[in-house]
């Protein structure tokens, strides 16, 4: 069955609801602008209308309500919407959910969902257009869900309502709600922690999340077929936990590494991917790693600046030109 | 140039309602033109709140306003072909394309920055009006709609205006829909289970009041009254707004059901979409500002006809800047991330 990543989330939603009576969606926009793609969320809404809180324009209060829910046995997954109202919230989720089970020694967890439509989504400027898993990498005991395809959309957020013990930051983004991928039913989900290999190469490892899987797997084909370039694509899937082995395994098989991350340079994802391979993959390494991201500037609204710092298809192929000395 | 003191007499306000409909209008037309990109969020239907609070300032005041600022940016003297050129992500605009529609600002005019955040100006307003009282002159009017009261930020905002008694007035710009409205599926702009939210600010010690926003004369008095008030005792005030929520806003993106508002609408004809028709007649600021002025015989229909031609004509003048100013080179992206001298290294 193909899907979008759109329906996705809708059918891992949908299914949620129904397979675990303590599963409560606090907020239920989750599609954002897309007014074809809330059509999805129609079914659901009708279906399980009680357990779907209405939202006021309160992220702290949400959130610090789905931490309390989930403390008090519930599996709440609270909209944020646009990830970068996510800041409202922090104080909720990274002194609070992130700290629950560890200060009560264990006693207590909460298995609460943070979903944000997070990313540079074009025409967004500098307030709605936050990318914050390097930034929420910082914050242990939260786990962080950066799916980049239809599936992981789908499987992620499965797990992420019904099997998770910790409380989860889901990181959608709105550039993704029209990817597509096979869903074979019944099929087991690669398990959560492990990244997938989206397609293997020889000459050069792609390290990518999110939005930067298929601008990698578009450089990729670029890059055999323009150059001659043999490049395996690395889907990290989640930020946290890291896949550090699948990584490494990568790179020890192509020997150059390009990180293609949509968070800002400095102490971003890319950047903690370089300093694994300094650390525990120094001697795999026939060139330095190369990492491709976004200039360390807020996200301007104009569409000539903006597209002067995302993570393209083309950044990543001159990213890769430049490990492979060309 | 704050022409603000342009607004204090009713033809003047009159203009300045129209010149902002006018815009409004350009600015959907420009989006449905696939000339800009992004969400956008349109005044219309609230014209003579920005109008009347802004004819009580004078050029030392700040303003703060929301990501519906176009018409409060323009009640306070920005120039159209600036803020155009800024919503189309322009060299030519006020920030040079690096704002957009949702954060126009204009320092000069005393509008700091704006804040597409709900609730996320209350705050800065505050200490904005703190500076005022600190240096001894200026108020702070802060504009927001009305689901900003859904956000913590607001109380915590006003805790500190009462206490450190700073003078800004509060201007709640309530657009949210009737429960008749919201029957056909179309969203409210905020929930609050509150039976009168001007109670909330009393609580709080903050003087609050409520007035009509599609009568431009009360709405002139009272927010001229209250704006006095601020200034003289230096401590804050609250208002709320009531607007009729315009029918082009009942959709996720702005339209103009029935095209764009006719002056003859207000000398008895009719328009021919039912939504649009009740709203002129119940909501509509301009409409009824429009009769009322040519009721007590201030403006005849020639003079109005002439007053619109010269909106429509600044207008295109500002569509023709906006379109005709280059984008700016990408190198821009990376100025402005930090001021200059004396940062840090
Ligand atoms: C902190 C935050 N949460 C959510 C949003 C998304 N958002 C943009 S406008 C809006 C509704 C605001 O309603 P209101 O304050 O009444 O203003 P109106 O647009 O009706 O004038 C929301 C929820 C936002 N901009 N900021
Ligand atoms: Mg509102």
């Amino acid at each position: 069955m193909k899907i979008t990543f759109a329906e996705g989330l809708a059918k891992a939603l949908y299914e949620s609801l129904a397979a675990d009576p303590r599963v409560l969606l606090i907020g239920s926009n989750f599609m954002g602008l897309n007014t074809a793609a809330k059509q999805l969320m129609n079914p659901l809404v009708s279906e399980f209308s009680n357990r779907i809180m209405a939202a006021p324009v309160s992220e702290l209060g949400l959130a610090g309500a789905g931490i309390g829910a989930a403390m008090a046995g519930r599996r709440p997954v609270v909209d944020i919407n646009t990830g970068s109202f996510i800041f409202q919230a922090f104080a909720q989720v990274v002194n609070e959910a992130a700290n629950v089970h560890y200060m009560s020694g264990g006693q207590t967890s909460a298995p609460v969902t943070f979903y944000c439509l997070a990313g540079i989504r074009g025409g967004g400027g500098a307030q709605h257009s936050h990318r914050t898993q390097a930034m929420l990498g910082q914050v242990p005991g939260l786990q962080i869900l950066t799916p980049g395809s239809a599936d992981d959309a789908y499987y992620l957020m499965k797990w992420a309502l019904l099997e998770s013990r910790n409380p989860t930051v889901f990181l959608s983004h709105s550039l993704l709600f029209g990817e597509t991928a096979e869903l074979v039913p019944g099929a087991q989900m690669l398990p959560v922690g492990q990244a997938r290999i989206r397609r293997e190469g020889r000459d050069v490892s792609i390290i990518a999340s999110s939005i930067t899987v298929m601008r990698a797997m578009a450089a990729a084909d670029e890059l055999e077929h323009k150059h001659g370039i043999s490049a395996e694509v690395v889907d990290l899937r989640t930020i946290a936990p890291l896949d550090e082995n699948t990584v490494l395994q990568s790179v020890a098989r192509t020997g150059r590494a390009v990180i293609a991350d949509e968070c800002h340079r400095r102490f971003g994802v890319a950047a903690e991917i370089a300093a694994i391979l300094a650390e525990e993959g120094l001697a795999l390494l026939k060139a330095p790693v190369r990492r491709v991201t976004v200039p360390d500037v807020p996200i301007p609204y104009s569409p000539t600046l903006e597209a002067e710092l995302i993570v393209t298809k083309e950044r990543i192929v001159t990213g890769v030109l430049r490990v492979m000395g060309r | 140039m704050i022409m603000s003191t342009a607004a204090t007499e009713p033809l003047g306000r009159m203009a300045a309602m129209l010149r902002i409909r006018r815009f409004e209008e350009q600015c959907i037309r420009l989006a449905q033109a696939g000339q800009f990109r992004g969400h956008y969020h349109i005044y219309i239907g609230q014209e003579a709140t920005a109008v009347a609070a802004c004819a009580a300032l004078v050029a030392e005041d700040f303003v703060f306003t929301t990501w519906r600022n176009h018409g409060h940016m323009l009640a306070r003297g920005a120039a159209p072909e600036r803020m155009l050129a800024e919503i189309l992500g322009k060299a030519g605009g006020y920030a040079g394309g690096k704002s957009g529609t949702l954060h126009l600002a204009v320092r000069d005019l005393g509008i700091l920055s704006t804040s597409a955040l709900v609730g996320g100006t209350l705050p800065l307003a505050t200490g904005a009006a703190l500076a005022c009282k600190q240096r001894g002159s200026g108020i702070t009017v802060c504009f927001f709609g009305d689901a900003a009261l859904e956000e913590g930020a607001l109380y915590e905002a006003m805790i500190l205006a009462s206490l450190w008694q700073v003078p800004i007035l509060f201007v709640c710009e309530n657009n949210t829909m009737p429960p008749g409205q919201r029957a056909r599926g179309q969203s409210p702009s905020s929930r609050l289970p509150a039976n009168r939210l001007a109670d909330i600010p009393e609580a709080l010690r903050v003087t609050s009041e409520e007035v009509d926003g599609a009568d431009a004369d009360a709405l002139n008095e009272c927010l001229a009254r209250l704006a006095a008030q601020v200034r003289s005792s230096g401590g804050p005030r609250y208002v709320e707004v009531h607007s009729g929520r315009w029918p082009g806003n009942f959709l996720s993106w702005p339209d103009l059901p029935g095209g764009e508002w006719q002056i003859a609408w207000a000398f008895g004809q009719q328009s021919d979409h039912a939504d649009l028709a009740a709203w002129l007649e119940q909501s509509d600021p301009l409409n009824r500002y429009l009769r009322k002025l040519v009721a007590a015989g201030t403006l005849d229909r020639a003079q109005a006809e002439a007053m619109d031609e010269r909106a429509r004509a600044e207008m295109a003048g500002a569509v023709r800047f906006a379109l005709d100013s280059p984008y700016p080179p990408p190198d821009e992206a990376y100025q402005h991330v930090y001021a200059q001298g004396g940062q840090a290294r």
